[in-house]
């Protein structure tokens, strides 16, 4: 018997409810019988009658409806059909959830779920990855989680923090991600990084989906060269987990940050960033990043395996780093 | 041209409604209280006016001239607490209405650390949510889902007789996240009033290059909301009209949409002379002055005197003087002390 990154989501999400009267879900096709897109909330809306909702296709107010019954002392989860469209709810996310705490001293307590990153045939408008842009604007959590257990562990928590919880849930793992169980005997708390596969040579920093990406290139390096990566999966793009990271190239000496997002202004860069600024002497080879490329995402599947990164191109990446 | 054609439009129904509904001391008391506030507002916002002008004041200065029957029709109908109020740019006599001391709003101004918010924020930027009334951000719009977010909440957790009033403006019927929230608030039958107060220029575009609607009540018409129509420049009818707008909604009848018109008599801020309004609008307007009409309309009713009108104008410049005096006395934050965290939570290894 085993369980899916979405089987965990649903379940994180009957929990919720049941545990909370002041949980309620709010999101574009999400009630009835129907249950969303992805079927995250299946279910759920004949179990908790009134507290899962649809609402019309109108991300901006979507997002403000939830603010405003964050105020009134609900706890909103907003779905977004998409992580793309998620962007429609920026204004409200950003400017007005994420700023709320520091203008007034009133935190927001809204989690917005967006099904996040690239499948095949997916196109330009189904398919992005969206933490950079959310993770801009202060006030905001962000996260990403890549296993099975995270994505029921971590949602369970995005609702106990007080704050606006952008939770990124990546629509390739949706099912092709499975374990055994959800549950773990010691979760790691929001905001720890985790090792996901310890090693010596180079350090692999990686979120989301490339953190299965990341696990494969390095049993293929291993395989094929010997070579050990450390795979660090930060759980949690914001806040970030700059000790667990340092602690690792301090072991290995050398950095190599994935993400599924555009390069220009990412996580990626943020990543080195702060390994360059505060831990520039762990360093034995420049760091170096594999993201996607600066081009919208192409719909043919061959042109989308050669826009994202995958494990032969981290392989790659991986053999010139530890060259230098 | 364009104004012309709303005060055309309006004229008749107008004059009808003021005539049927002004009935002897019915509305005296709202009445008082409205008037009340908006002299405290004018007041405010001359004194605040002069202190921008002294270069006193950080940032814009938004006054609400021109508009103060129609925000003090909002806020007088309303309970803090109970009901939910999202004031804007021109509400300061809403906000006078609904409860809030003009110290509140001038240490907005003076970035106060004894304000609400705490020199983080200036200017027409402040609410306090947990009273009711939204702390509306810059992005016009963006409030009016929050309100009816806050309309949601209260439901889901049973209360009762609850009514949101939602202040938007000519300029504001543009935004996409208005009508998003409109939508909404229709589709969810909240017990919400949107006031549009057309004050005929969204800073300086005159409402011909703003929409295209015969009238602005078509929008209303067009979310399957109730609508109603008045005059803002006349306190007694704009009284009446927000006044079964906002009862109506209380009693479960759903969304009510009001337009009410006016001339913005001042610039968009402080910064601005309005240059672009064409004189003999002003002119036109200055006559019907909503202050000028709210003090006529008190003595016509035999409700204030014009010794008492005096009386209550001078206590309220005392009233703004004081608060204003106040305001700037209070500590301004300091920068080496200030909890510079945008996050309540913390992850604990911080």
């Amino acid at each position: 018997m085993s369980v899916t990154y979405i089987d965990a989501i649903h379940q994180a999400l009957t929990e919720l409810l049941e545990e909370d009267e002041k949980v309620f879900l709010y999101g574009e096709d999400i009630a009835g019988k129907f249950g969303g897109a992805f079927k995250a909330t299946k279910g759920l809306a004949e179990k908790f009658p009134g507290r899962v909702l649809n609402a019309p296709i109108a991300e901006d107010a979507i997002m403000g409806v939830a603010i405003g019954a964050a105020l009134g002392g609900m706890k909103p989860i907003v779905e977004m059909q998409f992580a793309d469209f998620g962007t429609l709810a920026q204004n409200q996310l950003g400017n007005n959830a994420a700023a709320h705490y520091y203008r007034t001293g009133i935190p927001v307590n809204v989690t917005m779920r967006m099904p996040c990153g690239g499948t095949p045939g997916g196109g330009p408008y189904h398919s992005q990855s969206v933490e950079a842009l959310f993770a801009h604007y202060p006030g905001a959590h962000v996260l990403c989680p890549a296993t099975v257990a995270d994505a029921y562990y971590m949602l369970k928590q995005a609702v106990q923090i007080p704050d606006p919880v952008v939770f990124m849930e990546h629509k390739f793992l949706y099912r092709w991600l499975k374990a055994d169980t959800w549950v773990e005997k010691d979760p790691l708390p929001i905001g720890r990084a985790r090792i996901a596969r310890p090693g010596r040579h180079a350090t692999v920093v990686a979120y989301s989906a490339m953190v299965p990406e990341a696990l494969k290139a390095a049993d293929e390096l291993a395989a094929s060269s010997g070579y050990q990566l450390e795979v660090v999966d930060l759980r949690s793009v914001k806040p970030m987990d700059t000790d667990t990271i340092l602690a690792s190239v301090a072991r290995t000496g050398r950095l190599l940050v994935l993400s599924e997002d555009f390069p220009w202004g990412g996580v990626a860069a943020e990543v080195i960033a702060r390994v360059t600024g505060q831990g520039f002497h762990l360093l034995d080879a420049p760091p170096l990043r594999v993201t996607s490329k600066d081009t919208p995402i192409p719909y043919h599947p061959d042109l989308w395996r050669a826009h994202r990164p995958h494990s032969a191109h981290i392989v790659e990446a991986a053999r010139y780093l530890i060259s230098l | 041209m364009i104004r012309s054609f709303y005060n055309l439009q309006l004229a008749s129904s107008w004059e009808e409604m003021y005539n049927e509904s002004v009935n002897g001391n019915e509305l005296k008391e709202t009445a008082l209280k409205a008037y009340r506030a908006m002299e405290l507002a004018r007041a405010f916002d001359t004194k605040l006016s002069a202190l921008y002008k002294a270069g006193k004041i950080y940032g814009g200065v938004f006054t609400g001239r021109g508009h103060e029957a129609i925000a003090a029709s909002e806020g007088v109908y309303l309970q803090k607490g109970r009901d939910v109020y999202t004031p804007f740019i021109r509400e300061q006599a809403g906000r006078c209405a609904w409860g809030d001391s003009v110290l509140l709003s001038a240490r907005c101004y003076f970035g106060s650390v004894e304000g609400i918010m705490r020199g983080r924020e200036g200017n027409v930027h402040w609410g306090n949510p947990m009273e009711g009334s939204v702390a509306t951000i810059s992005h016009l719009g963006a409030a009016v889902s929050v309100a009816a977010g806050m309309l949601m909440a209260k439901r889901m957790q049973g209360e009762k007789d609850f009514v949101g009033v939602i202040c938007i403006g000519d300029g504001t019927t543009s935004v996409g996240a208005t009508h998003e929230a409109c939508n909404i608030i229709a589709v969810e039958k909240l017990p919400a009033v949107i006031v549009v107060t057309n004050n005929q220029y969204a800073y300086s575009t005159p409402n011909e290059q703003e929409f295209a609607c015969r009238n602005l009540c078509d929008r209303g018409v067009g979310y399957g909301m109730t609508t109603h129509e008045c005059d803002g420049t006349d306190l007694l009818q704009t009284l009446q009209v927000m006044g079964r707008a906002i009862a109506a909604a209380r009693a479960g009848e759903g969304p009510q949409w009001v337009v009410a018109t006016t001339l913005r008599m001042c610039g968009h801020g402080e910064h601005d002379d309005a240059s672009y309004i064409p004189q003999e609008l002003k002119d036109e307007f200055a006559e019907r002055d909503p202050l000028a009409v709210a003090r006529r309309q008190m003595q016509e009713q035999g409700w204030l005197s014009a010794e008492e009108v005096d009386a209550l104008r001078a206590e309220c410049a005392e009233e703004v003087q004081q608060a204003m005096a106040q305001a700037q006395k209070e500590a301004t934050p300091n920068p080496a002390t200030e909890d510079w965290s945008a996050t309540s939570w913390k992850p604990s290894r911080y």
